[in-house]
């Protein structure tokens, strides 16, 4: 075990990954001499070589389609998109190419490709440095997306998926990239998909949140702890596959859900899970669902830190919940 | 390098006869020419006779749509001869003769134009969308240009991987348009990739001329800005095409790098079975393509070298009649794919909600899954 940051953990699973096995290619803007923009892949290149750390040309859609390329034939490329905002012209060769490869081949060209890519606000990034786009991907079939909060996850998770046989969106949670830090276990360390993580047990609600929400969501709880409200935060973390059962046994035990997301509300990953509740859990429900999420507007520059759902909005609204019922 | 069609003199279909005879075959061919032209027309006929089957049965309610090649045979067969078996073909809309040539099961192919329970992508893509994994030939997508960055990533991994083995891009005139194809060519020009482009200049991307898709003087040369060599090749001489590719394909073995091939050819039939031609292409242009008509002008070579006299061929023309009529009719019984297919292959393994619904549909419809 090695205390670090989640960019170190990332760096550290890239680097075991690329040692393990000489298939895992990683491919993306700025990621060889510079290191990556947030240096997520510091190092990697001198140690790997230029043909394993490829910086590329300035061009989502052909750093993606390029890595299902090469995932096609038969290596684990990782490619780097250097903001989830800019994964759009890539969008395409996702939803369309590496999304769909494997069902209209009927399973004759499975295509594993591992996109990792920064997401979420708080770092004054405005419009185009900060969004949470989750949904986009989780709402297409054929992909999986899984999101850390801890550095023992991001090493984990990013592990699994670069050994999964399905393409992986990776998103990772910038505005902790440096401040949450953690126990990291040494070697192949792996976390599953599909299993959440039970962050703090409580029994009067349960918070259900995910990526850079979690310390935010963990500090709201502390506060309201004080006013002898015990919430229960459970960390999906792996948005799909959901681990459909770590919700439900924890709404079956508080009988109370709030839903914590950066992304706006409407059809966002949030109404998946108030969904979910609706359909298997509403005689377990005491109050109404609440989900606490980013406005539905673009994402604001000066005003990003009323926009983002903070302790303040977060504690109100888990306390409202507990209060209805 | 032969140079691209100009209208051909005179009113109607007179066949422009290819430019070779004896002497010229030898060098272009290689020792067993002979062999060779009679493998390029039993591959062009078998796309020939395939399209005029699969459109009429498409007119008449059996499937449920067709994309014809008629026209483009001398480019797809010639291509497949020239490649070597490993190479990875990426194919474009038109391609699927290529698979055939390359040994892909014809009664498997037409198992998929059915989209029955005998296709191997278990009829999850519309006709002529076939996987052939035996044959080198990707999975394609109904998305105008995405293939042609696949290429170059399957290109790095055969290098990287020391495979010997290039991949081809092929592509339409309208593809080179969309985003993929600078996308592709960037990237195979910057990192130096054995990927060799074919852009099938049909002239046509359904209804838009190429004039309006490029103001450059060809596709072809807009390859130097990508800093590797383009050439424009006559895709309607199958020997050209064979030739062309084959030079390039073994300049590449030695010296692995980019090339683009821009095959010139006429599109002969409408874009699709949904398509008609009439109302947008100029009067005299399907005349002047029939001039051109890749098999015809095949057929004149044949002629006029005594490769395979006129009988042969129709006995080669019966055979192959008989070969797609009864795949066809082989085909047309298999019910379509399982119910269970609906749920496969989305991720290796199905979650939820997949799993849910997988399993709330089989207990309405009795519970047969296994
Ligand atoms: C991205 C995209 N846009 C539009 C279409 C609809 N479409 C299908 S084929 C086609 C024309 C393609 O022309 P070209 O690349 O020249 O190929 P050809 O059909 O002539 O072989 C169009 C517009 C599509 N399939 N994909
Ligand atoms: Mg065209």
């Amino acid at each position: 075990m090695t205390e670090m940051t989640i960019i170190q953990a990332i760096n550290r699973a890239l680097e075991f990954a690329m040692k393990d096995d000489p298939d895992v290619i990683c491919l993306g803007e700025d990621i060889g001499v510079n290191g990556g923009v947030f240096r997520a892949t510091e190092g990697l290149q001198k140690q790997f070589g230029e043909e394993r750390v490829m910086d590329t040309p300035l061009n989502e859609s052909g750093i993606i389609g390029t890595a299902v390329g090469m995932a096609l034939y038969g290596l684990k490329p990782v490619a780097e998109i250097q903001f989830l905002d800019f994964i759009y012209p890539g969008f395409d060769q996702i939803v369309s190419e590496l999304a769909k490869f494997r069902y209209r081949s009927g399973g004759q060209y499975p295509c594993h490709v591992v996109i990792r890519t920064p997401y979420g606000g708080g770092i004054k990034g405005g419009l185009y440095h900060s969004q949470s786009t989750e949904q986009l991907f989780t709402s297409t079939p054929g992909l999986k997306v899984v999101v850390p909060s801890t550095p023992a996850d991001a090493k984990g998770l990013l592990l699994t998926a670069i050994h999964d046989e399905d393409p992986v969106l990776f998103l990772e949670p910038k505005r902790i990239y440096r401040t949450v830090t953690g126990e990291v276990p040494e070697g192949d360390h792996r976390v599953p998909f599909g299993k959440a993580r039970v962050v703090r047990e409580g029994t009067d609600v349960s918070v259900f949140a995910y990526g850079a929400m979690i310390p935010t969501v963990q500090q709201a709880c502390q506060v309201l702890e004080t006013t002898g409200i015990r919430a229960e935060v459970v960390d999906l973390r792996s948005l799909m596959p959901l681990d459909t059962e770590a919700v439900l046994r924890s709404v079956e035990k508080t009988g109370r859900a709030v839903i914590v997301h950066e992304a706006p509300k409407f059809c966002g990953y949030g109404a998946e899970i108030a969904a979910l509740l609706a359909e298997k859990a509403i005689y377990s429900l005491k109050a109404p669902v609440l989900r606490i999420t980013g406005y539905d507007t673009p994402f604001p520059y000066s005003l990003e830190n009323l926009y983002l759902p903070n302790v303040d909005r977060i504690a109100r609204g888990i306390q409202r919940t507990v209060q209805a019922g | 390098m032969t140079s691209p069609t100009t209208a051909s003199p005179g009113k109607g279909p007179a066949i422009v006869p290819l430019p070779y005879d004896a002497t010229t075959l030898l060098p272009l061919l290689g020792d067993g020419w002979r062999e060779r032209l009679v493998q390029m027309f039993r591959g062009m006929l078998l796309g020939r006779t395939l399209d005029t089957r699969m459109l009429n049965l498409q007119r008449q309610g059996r499937v449920g749509f067709y994309g014809p090649a008629s026209g483009q045979e001398a480019a797809n067969v010639g291509a497949a001869l020239a490649l070597e078996p490993q190479d990875w073909v990426f194919p474009g809309l038109r391609e699927q003769l290529i698979a055939l040539v390359r040994g892909y099961d014809l009664p498997r192919y037409v198992h998929h134009l059915f989209g029955n329970d005998m296709d191997p992508a278990k009829g999850r893509q519309m006709p002529c969308h076939p996987s052939a994994r035996e044959v080198q030939y990707v999975s394609m997508s109904s998305v105008i240009g995405t293939q042609i960055v696949h290429a170059v990533g399957c290109a790095f991994a055969q290098r990287y991987r020391k495979d010997r083995a290039i991949s081809v891009a092929f592509f339409g005139d309208g593809a080179t348009s969309a985003n993929d194809f600078h996308s592709g060519m960037n990237f195979a020009g910057v990192f130096d990739l054995p990927v060799l482009f074919v852009c099938t200049n049909n002239q046509w991307a359904i209804s838009v001329p190429t004039a309006r898709q490029t103001a450059a003087p060809s596709f072809a040369a807009k390859a130097s800005a990508y800093g590797f060599p383009g050439e424009r090749v006559d895709g309607t001489d199958v020997v050209a095409v064979y030739h062309h590719v084959r030079r390039v394909r073994g300049a590449m073995a030695e010296d692995p790098h980019p090339h683009l091939l821009e095959l010139v050819l006429y599109r002969l039939t409408p874009h699709s079975s949904s398509d008609d031609p009439s109302r947008y292409q100029p009067k005299g242009w399907r005349e002047e393509a029939m001039a051109r008509d890749p098999l015809a002008r095949l057929e004149e070579l044949l002629d006029r070298t005594g490769v395979l006299p006129a009988s042969e061929r129709e006995a080669i023309r019966r055979e192959l009649d008989a070969e797609i009529r009864s795949a066809i009719q082989e085909a047309e019984v298999i019910p379509p794919p399982r119910n269970e297919t609906l749920f496969q292959d989305t991720l290796k393994e199905p979650s939820w909600p997949l799993t849910e619904e997988r399993d709330s549909f089989d207990r309405e419809q009795g519970g047969h899954f296994p």
